[in-house]
């Protein structure tokens, strides 16, 4: 380990907002694109399940 | 010897199955990795004689630097596949791989930006290796709104497979460019013939980091191609039959 304290490995030598504008905005980017796909494949299954429910139903109560 | 028949597992139904199954452990694998390579990277490696702390970029900047051109090679790979073979699942590769790509040329963008700000004063040039990077960015933006904008599957996927196959030729101007041009731009600190520049454990951290963001698509990729192949193949029986999808 090479950091004295928190406050130092925060700090990044100055570098602070590019080290961490950099480290920080792709950490966000693709935990937003996971939560996106999981999202979508969650609405495609909800949906697959209502169709299969309608096609369950009897004939009369789609009338 | 028997031989595999590598078409039994482009049928969607097989390889929906298949996917399901690897990519939990590759999304794992992702994790460990980018764990080890930030501790790394970020609590072992030393300051840059040159850079001091700043140079810690290089531990994001590069692999979504190199994932960028890698994800669109394959997109061009699963293009010619389609093309040739005329297997529904290429399509569905290239679409799945096609935003994961985008996100890595834009991230390539910006922490690139970040990092040339404090050391070469500047947040861009148009040089040749950001100026055909930019390109790439644009390349997988044009593939994902003319495959949105197709309604036709079949049309649309051939058209897609048309711009990931022209737009490959962009991928070796990019790797290149500090060669072939006098750039603003740095040469590789990796190379294949040469081997590194760089201090063992930076480059530990690098190669952890790259590995990483290999499973972590590989992972995704699987998984948006799951969603695809639902999609497409919504009015097949087997998809009916699925555990997951019983009312």
């Amino acid at each position: 380990m090479r950091w004295e304290s928190w406050s130092q490995f925060w700090a990044m030598g100055g570098y602070a907002v590019y080290v961490w504008g950099s480290v920080g905005v792709t950490a966000l980017l693709m935990a937003l694109e996971v939560w996106q796909a999981r999202w979508a494949h969650r609405a495609v299954l909800k949906q697959l399940k209502t169709e299969q429910a309608v096609a369950q139903l009897p004939v009369e109560e789609l009338m | 010897m028997k031989s595999i028949n590598w078409f039994h597992y482009a049928a969607p139904q097989t390889f929906y199955g298949f996917a399901g199954r690897v990519w939990p452990w590759l999304a794992v694998l992702a994790t460990a990795l980018m764990l080890a390579g930030l501790w790394l990277g970020f609590a072992v490696a030393p300051a840059d004689f040159q850079q001091g702390e700043g140079y810690r970029i290089i531990f994001v900047h590069v692999p979504v630097s190199w994932m960028s051109m890698v994800v669109y090679l394959a997109m061009a790979f699963w293009s010619v596949l389609g093309l040739t073979f005329n297997t529904r699942l290429s399509g569905m590769m290239t679409r799945a791989l096609a935003p994961t790509g985008a996100l890595f040329a834009f991230l390539s963008l910006w922490t690139g930006a970040l990092w040339g700000k404090p050391m070469w004063g500047t947040w861009w040039v148009w040089d040749a290796r950001l100026t055909s990077e930019l390109i790439l960015f644009f390349l997988y933006l044009g593939y994902i709104a003319l495959t949105s904008a197709i309604d036709d599957t079949r049309r649309s996927d051939r058209a897609g497979a048309l711009i990931a196959i022209v737009g490959a030729v962009n991928v070796p101007i990019i790797y290149f460019s500090v060669k072939w041009w006098n750039t603003l731009h740095q040469g590789a600190s990796v190379s294949l013939t040469k081997g590194s520049s760089m201090a063992e454990v930076m480059l530990w951290g690098m190669l952890l980091m790259a590995l990483a963001f290999w499973f972590y698509t590989l992972a995704l990729v699987l998984y948006r191609v799951r969603t695809l192949i639902l999609q497409r193949e919504s009015h097949a029986t087997w998809v009916h039959e699925l555990d997951e999808v019983k009312p």
